[in-house]
């Protein structure tokens, strides 16, 4: 008997009837407090129309379905990825294929900046509109900011949010909209608001940071967790100040005022959609030169081995309360644009699912690696605002948390480095896992990038 | 300064009126933190890592029983006997949740990368992302409001202390409560699942060695950290309530608890939780109750700062 269920057959049909209980309970329709169970079994046994197929049980559905993947999956394997193929996947290009690559990947940045410059005239449904300034591009632009915490230093970030809370509530107190007042006589436009709360979110970044970036990195996890339910529950009680749980309004749209120039941006999302893609092209050619930079270096350096780090020179308290600070300042920024396009804020806005969201962004494009991250951003955001905005059977805009929850999951398990990673955080997770990180040398001969 | 002096003499007034009951008070609530604490302490013990999803362990013990309470009670008012029986059945079934949760966890979001020596980052987002996953499931399948849990107990004060009236939820939680740590302690301590338990946490190559199975080690430390965990949900549920968000500042208080005491060590997490207790029970004369969580965040951040490894020390092999 012990034998039976030890055997790998056994595990492994086990684990897939496992998964696809789970699926199947994930995309059913909601339970009720009144019967505890009835949510999992109508899961089961809901009828559902897939792609127009007639109504089928979900659970036989799925079940169908995971057999034809785990067929592909098979066939996959015997045919097109034998052994001798899969070797001939593995060889490592030569630098005459890198140089030519880098080359082309020039027209790619240009093809994809005027793709999105286009695509408001072609994308005109006005949900996408706005889904496209809001939920995309400045979760583009706060995933690339996390990017330089989680991606680059090595640091668990679970607190983004308060950050970005602390740039949105700035803004709203130095364009007076928040009930305590503004600190200014004249009611200044949020891009003045840009300097000031990112001086703010440096300043708090660099208070939290500097104490806990001492410590091991699940200590920092746990306190920026803390600290975004802190910042939270201070937006939620501080009512002379914050406007409590109602929030606050009236914040005051961007205005570019220069000489005879002005430009007022308003309620329209296109304007705003350009403004910030402006925006997080600027971030990523900042990031990408400062991946590159002395700093850029340092951080990888002490992701790697900070006792090595720290015996050549670096010092990784300064660099690290330094990426801590970077990145919490571009959530400032967001936290700005935010305040600026939405005209309104309340607490309600900044919860952890916040954060857990971009971190999603982050690991599923490929810590470290920026195009990764902007390519994740925009498919899981693309994917979350297309199911809410056409759902499928069954589905509550809620469940988009199952499934980000569970992606992490699967990430770390199947995909650790993210979908496109960079080539130094694959190798270096690769280096870790089969315990040579210590000797890079045998390493780097055998996958021949010291040829 | 004259206003400074007039605020804290008052507060201090509150503070030796009330000082009785809150110490009470706090203690109750510091037992529910030591056995959460214990969940992430014996984890970190063995494998040097902070389980993020533990609060998730809290919250599905708390709705299990809630579940049981709700089956076993219904609109009944229960008699003494009952009283005794469906607190048991509470605890068992609670904590049987967390560890079946807790169990689960460690298959699926840990034992994966474990295989494959996964760098420690892997594990935290690995955790954190199975905790979002539990707890969101749990609002979908439960709902998303906080139900008030079928009570076995009517909550009247029982005797007095010192002018402080001690209600039945009290004495219920300190009894429950020091069964299971003193009997946890002496678990680890002297059988042999302790010793290997404590073998695994100070070298688990070399106890591997020794023939110590480490995986069963593993998977018995998150049963035993699941079962405290969950029986902790249940009596925390008794008094406030069950809601699929009820894990998160418990767990995050807990984590306080056992890095205040020295993580890694079990009764450091016992002094710890009952510590943070009564600190925050003691700041109620001080802070609005809006903010009260405020303190022991700011407890954990001085802790950091003046003495990371906590009051007992760190290492779970050596002290317990």
């Amino acid at each position: 008997m012990k034998n039976f269920f030890s055997s790998p057959l056994v595990k492994r049909v086990g684990a897939m009837v496992a998964l696809w209980a789970t699926v199947t309970v994930m995309t059913g329709p909601p339970g009720n407090p009144a019967q505890p169970t009835l949510g999992f079994t109508s899961s089961f046994t809901e009828r559902v129309s897939f792609f127009g197929l007639f109504p089928t049980p979900r659970g036989v559905l799925f079940a169908a379905l995971g057999l034809i993947l785990a067929g592909i999956v098979v066939l996959y394997r015997r045919i097109l990825h034998t052994p001798v193929q899969r070797a001939k996947a593995s060889i490592v290009p030569t630098y005459q294929s890198i140089s030519a690559k880098r080359s082309v990947r020039g027209s790619w940045y240009a093809a994809a900046l005027v793709v999105a410059i286009m695509l408001p005239h072609v994308v005109t449904d006005p949900f996408w509109q706005s889904a496209m300034v809001s939920q995309i591009a400045i979760y583009t632009l706060l995933a690339i900011g996390l990017n330089v915490v989680v991606g680059f230093a090595g640091l668990l970030d679970l607190g983004f949010v308060a950050f970005y809370a602390i740039g949105a509530y700035v803004t709203a107190w130095v364009t007076g909209a928040l009930p305590i007042g503004a600190p200014f006589h004249h009611v200044i436009d949020p891009f003045w608001a840009i300097p000031i709360a990112i001086v703010f979110v440096m300043i708090a970044g660099v208070l939290l940071g500097v104490p806990t970036l001492r410590l091991r990195g699940d200590y920092l996890a746990i306190v920026t967790l803390g600290f975004g339910e802190i910042i939270t529950l201070f937006a939620n009680n501080l009512y002379g100040i914050t406007g409590g749980s109602t929030g606050s309004g009236e914040i005051p749209h961007f205005v570019f005022h220069v000489g005879n120039l002005k430009y007022l941006w308003g309620l329209n999302p296109v304007p705003y959609y350009y403004l910030t893609l402006g925006f997080v092209v600027l971030f990523l050619i900042i990031f990408s030169r400062l991946e590159h930079s002395r700093v850029g270096r340092a951080w990888i350096a002490i992701r790697e081995d900070e006792v090595a780090a720290e015996s050549l020179g670096v010092n990784p308290l300064k660099y690290k309360v330094m990426a801590f600070a970077i990145g919490a300042a571009s959530a400032g920024f967001a936290g700005v644009m935010t305040a600026g396009q939405s005209f309104f804020i309340n607490p309600a806005t900044f919860t952890l699912s916040f954060s857990i969201n971009i971190l999603v962004l982050v690991i599923f494009g490929g810590m470290g690696s920026i195009m990764g991250v902007v390519i994740g951003s925009l498919l899981v955001q693309t994917v979350s605002m297309y199911l809410i905005h056409t759902p499928p059977a069954g589905f509550q805009n809620s469940d988009l948390y199952i499934y980000l929850g569970a992606l992490l999951i699967a990430m770390m398990i199947f995909r650790p480095a993210g979908l496109w990673p960079s080539k130094r955080r694959r190798r270096e997770i690769a280096l870790v896992e089969s315990g040579e990180e210590k000797d890079q040398r045998i390493v780097m001969t055998q996958t021949g990038e010291e040829l | 300064m004259s206003g400074m002096i007039h605020f804290f003499s008052s507060h201090f007034a509150t503070l030796s009126h009330e000082f009785w009951p809150l110490l009470v008070g706090g203690l109750a609530t510091g037992f529910i933190y030591a056995m959460v604490a214990i969940g992430y302490t014996l984890v970190y013990g063995v494998l040097r890592l902070i389980n993020f999803a533990h609060s998730e362990v809290f919250m599905s013990g708390g709705f299990a029983s809630f579940f049981l309470m709700k089956w076993l009670i219904g609109s009944s008012t229960p008699n003494a006997t009952e009283t005794v029986l469906y607190l048991i059945a509470g605890v068992l079934v609670g904590g049987f949740a967390g560890a079946a949760v807790a169990t689960t966890l460690e298959r699926v979001a840990y034992r994966p990368l474990r295989r494959r020596n996964a760098p420690k980052l892997a594990y935290l987002i690995s955790a954190i992302g199975a905790s979002y996953f539990i707890f969101n499931l749990a609002a979908k399948e439960f709902g998303r409001i906080n139900f008030a849990m079928a009570s076995p107990f009517i909550n009247h004060p029982l005797f007095t202390i010192f002018g402080a009236q001690v209600y039945m939820y009290y004495v219920i939680i300190l009894i429950v409560g020091s069964i299971m740590l003193v009997s946890l302690d002496r678990l680890v301590a002297t059988s042999k699942l302790g010793r290997s338990i404590r073998a695994v946490a100070q070298d688990a190559e070399t106890a591997s060695l020794m023939g110590v199975n480490i995986d069963r080690t593993i998977a018995l430390t998150f049963i035993l950290g699941g079962f405290l965990g969950g029986a902790a949900g249940y009596l925390y549920g008794l008094s406030f309530g069950v809601v699929y968000t009820m894990g998160f500042t418990p767990a995050l208080k807990a984590f306080t608890a056992a890095v205040l005491g020295g993580i890694g060590n079990l009764r450091g997490a016992v002094i710890g939780g009952l510590l943070l207790g009564v600190v925050e029970s003691m700041a109620v004369a001080f802070v609005n109750g809006a903010y009260i969580d405020v303190v022991a965040f700011a407890v954990l951040v001085l802790v950091l700062l003046f003495r990371p490894t906590g009051i007992l020390g760190e290492r779970l092999g050596r002290t317990a």
